[in-house]
């Protein structure tokens, strides 16, 4: 397949389980070499980078918001948002992350670790590490898909907000039509093609 | 079969995920630790009771510190006895200007009247049974002796006023220690020869026993004359009470290496206990499964127990062949200590391990494993399912009662190993404790802590169970270790400082009256610097407030020994700075004469004498009856002539007695010693340096030998530590996998495993070296050992924890390094 994503666009991945949505997200965000052919991400070319040339890359351009949240389970929700920006190496990480965390509405759980937090919260927590680090890209991967409707609602109203208003791009890769709907671009997926 | 069949499949699939792996190496170190040292014991037993019979060298021996009167040996010989005299005292025999303190060993015909004397042209050479015996003018040197002296067949040695010549070597004699090498070599002469070598004086450290064998009738009927005629200080002893007492010494010296091994068992039980419950958390959902399938409770119980017991027998095997190498390692390592001719083992350390093995399995795996037979089949549905929570006494009586078991076997009684359980568990207590304080100061500090160094610290904070066991387990080892280490150094150099350069080097025991003056001025001819010489007489104290001995029971080993044997006494109007008086007064020439008595603070207290007490004393045959007029703090390592027992001058001046005195000496010519002893046979030479440097040298072994077991400790440690990595291996995987996904690099990822590691390990030898510190200064008060602290061996003790444990952990946790991050998307 060949697919080329613009700057600020945002793209929704649908499809049948089993369609490949899953692993052309992972290309895409370089979490995965292909056997064959190239992937660009940032000006680029991911396989001829190797596996800390791609995490430089994936710390310097991209975020992330999972199916099933991913929140280190060490870390407060604090410590968890200030990741990015530090494993960029980037100036006033607490700062940034506690102004993010006020944002979504989480400024009084900031020392709560993930496991005291309801599922809604952990992903509005995953939210703000995917943007502290005002990526070129944000990768979401079911982001509502394990939240019940009202909770699924809420992250999806904040992705988008947040989205329009760090001017990122966002690929969200996901089950719910009206979900996909929001986006600029809808592509689907069956058999591992575009359909 | 089906179900063995079964279980022997997945015991192979099973292995691959490492808990079993865990386990194995947790059961192979406990069986190791213990059988290491069972195989010395084992060995050790086996050379008591294989010479239990023969160490005696007779039947029945009757024995004295006084020479014993004539008329027991003919009534034994009346009574159709065998006998034989054996005298033994302490004396330097001399090579030209070679000269070595030895057992000198005067016997008459007939010895051994049981077992065999075995000897040979060369020290260590093949030795053959001989009947025969040095005669008048010989004299045997056992092999030790000889080549201490370079003597060989055919030379002449000298000891007291003979001079004897080496008509063979000793290889082997009934009545020598079976397992343990005696304090000073031997020389086998004739009893005859005994009379003119001068070495017997009034006074002499001598030994006198009457060798007696013969048909059990006679044999009691020699008990019952005995019995008739008992003298005080006479003792009847016979094979029964003689071997318990060697193989008491020997187990009593080996029960010690088992509490050592003993730590090791404990802490692997730590890492079985672990890996046991990771094992049962991963298969829940199989489990689940084959119960939806129709498994019963007892197929997925015997699925599991079969593959424990496969693991116990392979863990024994492996763990065998190393305790055997241990066992090799050790008897290498005590060397001249032990003796290293000792019978080869027999099987039952190997079943002991086996039993040690499967009793650490049902006490702390077995408990998890029954949980798992519980998990209902609902979990397929229902994820949050899991068994119903173990009951309390469930989880912990199996484990106490293989702790308490395990111990028990180990140690051989139940007061020891409920004492060492506690010791032990308070040690753990205060580690877990320091650890768990310093875990949260640790969780302060990461707030202000860089990336890398953040998330190894909120790693420990998040698995606070297994850091503060991994603390425990490593921390027991080093302090232990570094404990030793401590005790062993402070033991040689307090010996070392506290023997001024000046100090007296040299005792002179046996000086006659009519030589004392002559001797000293010869000394001091020869540029010693002699000490006070004081005078010396054997008695025995025969009541105190009038209450006989006989009627008077002690507990300990010393007073026991102050109660029975004769003391030495001696009397001085003035005694030197290295007595000072803490309760009553010292005499003054007005005393003369009265019936007064000085105590040393030891001798008191063992007894439980007070200022004022009276003392009844035999000397001689003559009762004197004295009042305690002081007690005494001596100085004892001041090496010059010391009491327990000071008299006034004027008392025991009638009593027939020799002289001793301690100086200086460095003697010009290599020949001046010898040359001295030659002039004055009587006098027993012994050599300070050469007597400490041998008790340095035994406690600088054994110290070796126990740190060796300890060992195994640290290797228990490191199967904490495993079991511990294994147990969250799947949960660093997918933290991996995030920090991964979020661009964090490998460098980065490997300084956060290990901060994680060093932080425990540095956690651990902390609170480990300190704890080390604070016992070596707690034991060296107790040993009267002067402690310094010393930062290097502190310093020591904490790098090589943190070494060691970053070393390990890295090593457990390298494969997570390589988690691929696009698992977070499926």
């Amino acid at each position: 397949m060949t697919l080329a994503i613009e700057r600020r666009e945002t793209v929704a991945i649908v499809g049948p389980s089993g369609a490949g949505k899953s692993t052309l997200l992972a290309l895409l965000a370089g979490l995965d070499v292909p056997t064959a052919g190239e992937v660009w991400l940032a000006g680029q070319p991911l396989s001829r980078l190797d596996e800390d040339g791609r995490a430089a890359l994936r710390a310097a351009h991209v975020g992330f918001v999972f199916q099933s949240f991913h929140l280190v389970p060490s870390l407060t929700a604090l410590e968890n948002v200030m990741l990015p920006l530090e494993l960029a190496r980037r100036g006033d990480a607490r700062g940034a992350a506690a102004a993010l965390l006020e944002r979504v509405g989480l400024g009084a759980r900031a020392g709560h670790y993930p496991r005291q937090l309801s599922g809604g919260e952990q992903q509005r927590v995953a939210l703000a590490r995917a943007v502290v680090g005002r990526p070129a890209v944000v990768f979401a991967d079911e982001p509502t898909g394990n939240l019940d409707a009202a909770s699924g609602e809420r992250i999806a109203q904040l992705l988008f907000e947040l989205n329009a208003s760090a001017a990122t791009t966002l690929v969200l890769v996901t089950h719910d039509r009206e979900l996909a709907a929001r986006c600029g671009r809808v592509l689907a997926m069956d058999g591992g093609r575009l359909a | 079969m089906r179900l063995l069949m079964l279980a022997s499949r997945s015991l192979l699939r099973e292995w691959r995920s490492g808990e079993l792996a865990v386990l194995l190496a947790s059961l192979t170190v406990a069986v190791a630790a213990l059988a290491g040292v069972g195989f010395l014991v084992d060995r050790i037993g086996r050379a008591v009771t294989a010479q239990a019979g023969e160490v005696l060298a007779a039947d029945l021996r009757l024995e004295s510190d006084e020479p014993l009167a004539a008329d027991a040996e003919q009534a034994a010989r009346d009574g159709g006895l065998a006998t034989s005299r054996l005298t033994t005292l302490l004396s330097v025999v001399f090579h030209g200007d070679a000269s070595q303190l030895a057992n000198v060993r005067a016997a008459s015909a007939g010895y051994p009247l049981r077992g065999m004397l075995t000897t040979a042209a060369e020290p260590f050479g093949a030795g053959t049974p001989t009947r025969a015996l040095p005669g008048r003018g010989e004299a045997w040197p056992d092999s030790r002796l000889a080549a201490a002296l370079g003597v060989r067949v055919g030379d002449r040695l000298g000891v007291g006023a003979l001079t004897l010549q080496v008509t063979r070597i000793l290889i082997a004699r009934p009545d020598q220690g079976s397992a343990f090498v005696e304090f000073a070599p031997a020389l086998l002469i004739d009893d005859a020869d005994l009379a003119t070598s001068q070495l017997l004086q009034p006074g002499s450290r001598a030994r006198f026993a009457l060798l007696l064998a013969g048909e059990a009738p006679a044999l009691q009927r020699f008990r019952a004359w005995q019995a008739a005629h008992a003298r005080p200080g006479v003792r009847l002893a016979d094979v029964a009470d003689a071997s318990p007492q060697i193989g008491d010494a020997a187990v009593r010296a080996a029960r010690f290496l088992a509490l050592a091994s003993l730590v090791a068992v404990l802490l692997t039980a730590v890492a079985v206990a672990m890996s046991a419950r990771s094992y049962v958390q991963r298969h829940l959902d199989g489990v689940a499964l084959l119960k939806t399938l129709g498994a019963s409770r007892a197929f997925v119980l015997a699925h599991s127990v079969l593959q424990l017991l496969a693991l116990a027998v392979a863990a024994t095997v492996i763990g065998s062949v190393i305790g055997w190498l241990t066992q090799r390692w050790l008897l290498a390592a005590l060397a001249g200590l032990l003796r290293t001719d000792l019978p080869p083992a027999g099987w039952a350390p190997v079943f002991a391990g086996l039993a040690v093995a499967v009793a650490m399995l049902a006490g702390f795996a077995l408990p998890s494993l029954l949980q798992l037979t519980r998990v209902p089949a609902l979990r397929v549905l229902r994820h949050d399912a899991g068994p119903p929570p173990l009951a309390l006494w469930l989880a912990l009586l199996p484990a106490l009662l293989a702790i308490a078991l395990v111990a028990r076997g180990t140690l051989g009684e139940w007061r020891l190993s409920l004492q060492f359980l506690a010791g032990l568990g308070a040690a753990a207590a205060l580690l877990a404790a320091g650890g768990y304080g310093l875990l949260r100061l640790a969780r302060r500090w990461r707030a202000a802590a860089p990336t890398g160094w953040r998330y190894g610290l909120a790693s420990l904070g998040r698995r606070r169970a297994e850091s503060i066991a991994q603390v425990v387990a490593f921390g027991l080892g080093v302090l232990l270790l570094a404990l030793l280490a401590i005790l062993r150094g402070e033991l040689l150099r307090d010996w070392r400082t506290r023997l001024p350069a000046d100090a007296p080097n040299y005792f002179f025991l046996n000086i006659p009256v009519a030589e004392r003056d002559a001797f000293r001025a010869r000394l001091q001819s020869e540029g010693a610097r002699v000490e006070r010489l004081l005078p010396m007489v054997r008695g025995r104290l025969v009541a105190i407030n009038g209450r006989p001995m006989s009627a008077l029971h002690f507990d300990s080993p010393r007073a026991s020994n102050f109660a029975e044997r004769e003391q030495n006494l001696t009397w001085a109007q003035e005694l030197g700075d290295d007595n000072r008086v803490i309760a009553g007064r010292w005499w003054s020439a007005a005393d003369t004469g009265r019936p007064l008595v000085s105590v040393a603070e030891e001798f008191a207290e063992a007894l439980g004498l007070r200022l004022g007490d009276t003392l009844r004393f035999d000397v001689a045959g003559e009762s004197i009856e004295v009042r305690i007029a002081s007690l005494r703090k001596v100085r004892w390592d001041s090496f010059r002539p010391n009491f327990f027992l000071v008299f006034p001058p004027g008392l025991l001046e009638g009593t027939a007695g020799t002289y001793l005195t301690s100086a200086r000496f460095e003697p010009r010519s290599p020949g001046a010693l010898a040359a001295l002893v030659r002039a004055y046979p009587s006098v027993s030479v012994f050599n300070v340096s050469d007597l400490l440097a041998q008790v340095r040298a035994v406690i600088g072994k054994a110290a070796v030998a126990v740190q060796s077991v300890f060992v195994f400790t640290l290797c228990a440690g490191l199967t904490v530590l495993l079991a511990a990595v294994q147990a969250s291996r799947e949960e660093r995987r997918y933290e991996m996998a995030i920090l991964r996904v979020l661009g964090a690099r490998r460098r980065l990822l490997l300084r956060n495993l290990l901060t994680e590691f060093a932080v425990i390990g540095l956690l651990a030898g902390v609170l480990a070296a300190s704890g080390a510190a604070l016992g070596g200064a707690l034991l060296a008060r107790t040993l009267e050992l002067r402690y310094h602290f010393e930062p290097g061996l502190w310093l020591l003790g904490v790098a090589g924890a943190v070494a060691l444990v970053a070393a390990g952990g890295w090593a457990a946790t390298r494969s997570v390094l390589s988690s691929p991050p696009s698992r977070l998307l499926r």
